[in-house]
């Protein structure tokens, strides 16, 4: 039960053992399950008048995000306070960067103020696993750049797991712009894991190059993607990327690439669609099948704040003091 | 002052530009070889002459680097002329050509004069400026390839600002052409880069950093080749980084064009695997690539495609480096390491001993046109002694380099300095734990 200080993770399975969450890569197919078993513990405390734990009481959680998001932050800072967190939330604008604050001077800032979780959304790759070599803190991931954003594939997985009783054996679409998105690398990661197929689709200028060898099947026909599919996860495209010639239109991109009912009659008909927000209508879906009883879309966002709770609390469990001892002065930063 | 005579005894000889490979010994008076090889080991000595016996150590023609910036002018912080020579000095280079992208821009025959003067006063080895080929690197207005090469000049480069403009290359490698001048470019085209970071392929993806496509070298060395061939000019290409531009290079010399190509020790040495856990000391341009790519370039080194090592030294501090991946600065320090990294191909078997040193010291000399890269009698008296097995793993914080931006922190090489001498003086020597100082301030 969560919440409950002698938790016990499923005999199963080892119980989760990392001090960070910087993605899915790293993570093994029992640490996914443990995360998604706690999830649903915490789904129904989320659905109770009294929503408040006690878990994270008198821990300090700081959503650092380098890049505006009102989704994730809100439903980090929402998953920390209902485990009983003071949660405070930085948002470090890109200009103060350009001022000569590297992102290494603000971890060591933030960890002298002793915090115990670090939450990060940055816009390069690689940098939320920089900053947790500088604190003495758990850090979470909450996206960087195209690289990872392991608790979005982790609410898609409870999301699904929820509606199709399980993640092995399922096809998995995930459609759009697949070169830039974070979302598709640690969905493609986490699906693999858990046993899933996953394909993915999109006009060849938004498929990474060697998408292949990542063991996925990579084609650029929405028709052959969704055929039989499970799920279809659509993505969100960005519009500044009609600049640089990676499509010539939103038009021409949703004749091709957009979610219709066309195209989704390829795929089962008890089919799960899903987005991970925020939508451009028109463009990448239909909005017509965004309202449709297929679409699982404001689900995935109940789900974040389940799985983000899940992960906090899993991850509290190894805080340098999770029983009570006082942290040892640390000196020097590494 | 007159400088001591100098004799190295009981060494191994290597001297490629006379195809000299044997035990002997190096004589050298007024800061100038008198002889070296076997028929030096017999000559008398000097009265007042430094006598050390080298124990069996290769000596050889110190090391001449193409390509190595240093921070001055501008940022001193990062290297200096006399840093950057003493860096040079225990790695045993002895020459070394400087890389107009400071700041400001050494686009103006007074800039090469205050380079020239300021390494008479504070650098330790050989200091060569290389020019700007078009002013402030603008790739637009031609610099004064005249006065600059009267100046002191040796070469002219655009440093990691590719000319773009076809037309304005074509006329500079045509009229440097006119006064002997050797054009160095760095094949890249800026457009196809775009905001890549690493080489572009499964691992970039993997990383979710944006790559780098091998053609974005392949299409500029392409064009520069074509040109090259129109304009008769002295092409030198900086660093190639992948298999198909050895293929490219090969293809060129075999039709006769006239250009000659350098490749970094790092690029011999490590790949884009290397990188791990988004390593910025790795991030450098060209980036590392495959190793399939590493082992063409090897091969390109081995049958004479690729022309020369460099070290490409980069010095670079933490401010720079201590970012994400793909906001960090390119470059590595290497002054320290060329010939060590370089010796792995040796020890490979990959190159013989004689081939490494033409590629690090004589072949280099000859491309820049500098009295450097031999050790005839006559020659000045630049030597670098060292033991080609000695194992020793590389500690940062010891390097000399003002900034310790290393591709090669911990590694573990064999071969090391053991001396090295420049117009007969002995500058560095191995101290009691075996690694090479500074001796001569």
């Amino acid at each position: 039960m969560l919440g409950s200080p002698s938790h016990d993770p499923s005999p199963d399975f080892p119980p989760f053992t990392h001090r960070h969450l910087l993605g899915i890569e790293g993570l093994q197919p029992w640490d996914i399950q443990a995360l998604l078993d706690l999830s649903e513990s915490a789904i129904e405390v989320s659905r109770q008048v009294e929503k408040k734990r006690t878990t994270l009481r008198g821990r300090t959680q700081i959503n650092l995000f380098f890049e505006a998001s009102t989704r994730t932050q809100s439903s980090f800072e929402l998953a920390g306070k209902r485990l009983g967190a003071d949660v405070m939330n930085m948002s470090v604008a890109s200009s103060s960067v350009k001022k000569g604050e590297t992102l290494v001077d603000t971890a060591a800032t933030l960890n002298a103020m002793r915090p115990d979780i670090i939450v990060v959304r940055h816009h390069a790759a690689g940098a939320v696993a920089l900053l947790a070599r500088k604190v003495g803190c758990s850090v979470i991931n909450a996206g960087d750049s195209a690289h990872e954003h392991p608790t979005q594939a982790l609410l898609d997985a409870l999301t699904i797991r929820r509606h199709k009783g399980k993640l092995e054996g399922l096809i998995v679409a995930i459609c759009g712009d697949i070169l830039h998105s974070r979302v598709a690398r640690s969905n493609l990661l986490l699906l693999h894991a858990m046993g899933a197929q996953v394909r993915l689709c999109g006009p060849s200028t938004l498929l990474p190059p060697d998408a292949a060898r990542l063991g996925a099947h990579v084609t650029t026909s929405m028709d052959e993607a969704l055929e039989g599919a499970d799920v279809v996860m659509m993505l969100r495209l960005q519009r500044e990327r009609m600049n640089a010639a990676f499509i010539p239109s939103t038009r021409e991109y949703f004749r091709y690439y957009g979610l219709d009912a066309r195209k989704l009659a390829r795929a089962k008909p008890d089919a799960l669609v899903m987005h991970p927000g925020p939508m451009n209508r028109g463009v990448e879906i239909d909005p017509a099948i965004a309202e449709s009883p297929q679409s699982v879309i404001n689900e995935q966002v109940e789900m974040g704040v389940a799985v983000r709770m899940a992960v906090l609390e899993a991850l509290a469990q190894h805080l340098p003091n999770a029983h009570g001892e006082p942290i040892a002065d640390e000196g020097q930063l590494p | 002052m007159a400088v001591q005579p100098v004799k190295i005894t009981n060494v191994r000889v290597i001297d490629p530009s006379r195809n000299l490979d044997a035990p002997g010994a190096i004589l050298m008076i007024d800061g100038r070889i008198i002889a070296a090889g076997p028929d030096a080991a017999a000559t008398g000595v000097p009265d007042g002459c430094l006598v050390l016996d080298g124990r069996g150590a290769v000596a050889a023609p110190g090391l001449v680097d193409m390509q190595v910036r240093a921070g001055e002018p501008g940022a001193e912080h990062l290297e200096t002329l006399e840093t950057a020579s003493k860096a040079a000095a225990t790695g045993g280079v002895t020459s070394l050509g400087l890389m107009p992208d400071t700041d400001p821009v050494i686009d103006d025959a007074a800039l090469v004069d205050f380079l020239m003067r300021r390494a008479r006063d504070t650098a330790v080895v050989h200091i060569h400026p290389i020019a700007a080929l078009t002013k402030g690197l603008d790739g637009v207005e031609m610099a004064e390839i005249g006065l600059l090469r009267e100046a002191g000049a040796v070469a002219f480069s655009n440093g990691r600002h590719p000319v773009a403009n076809s037309a304005i290359f074509r006329h500079a490698l045509t009229y440097a052409r006119d006064f002997g001048g050797l054009v160095i470019h760095h094949p890249e085209d800026a457009d196809l880069r775009g905001n890549g970071v690493m080489h572009e392929g499964e691992r970039a993806t993997r990383y979710g950093l944006p790559g780098i496509p091998e053609e974005a070298e392949l299409v500029m060395l392409d064009r520069d080749v074509r040109l090259a061939r129109l304009t008769g000019g002295r092409y030198h290409a900086a660093q190639i980084s992948c298999a198909r531009s050895v293929e490219t290079v090969r293809r060129a010399k075999a039709e006769g064009i006239k250009l000659t190509v350098g490749v970094s020790a790092n690029h011999l040495s490590l790949n884009e695997l290397d990188i791990g856990m988004w390593r910025t000391f790795l991030k450098l341009s060209p980036p590392l690539r495959t190793e399939d790519d590493r082992e063409a370039l090897i091969e390109g080194v081995k049958d004479g495609t690729i022309d020369v090592i460099v070290s490409d030294h980069d010095p670079q501090d933490v401010e720079r480096k201590r970012h994400p991946f793909a906001e960090a600065h390119d470059g590595a320090v290497g002054l320290e390491t060329l010939l060590p990294a370089a010796l792995r191909l040796v020890h490979n078997e990959q190159i013989s001993l004689p081939t490494l040193i033409d590629k690090v010291a004589t072949t280099p000399a000859a491309i820049l046109g500098i009295d450097a890269g031999t050790l005839a009698p006559g020659a000045p008296g630049d030597v670098v002694v060292f033991d080609p097995d000695e194992p020793w793993v590389l500690d940062r914080k010891a390097l000399v380099s003002r900034s310790k931006n290393t591709a090669f922190e911990d590694a573990r090489f064999s071969g090391r300095v053991k001396a090295t001498f420049v117009n007969g003086r002995l500058v560095a020597q191995a101290g009691a734990d075996g690694r090479p100082e500074i001796v001569l301030a």
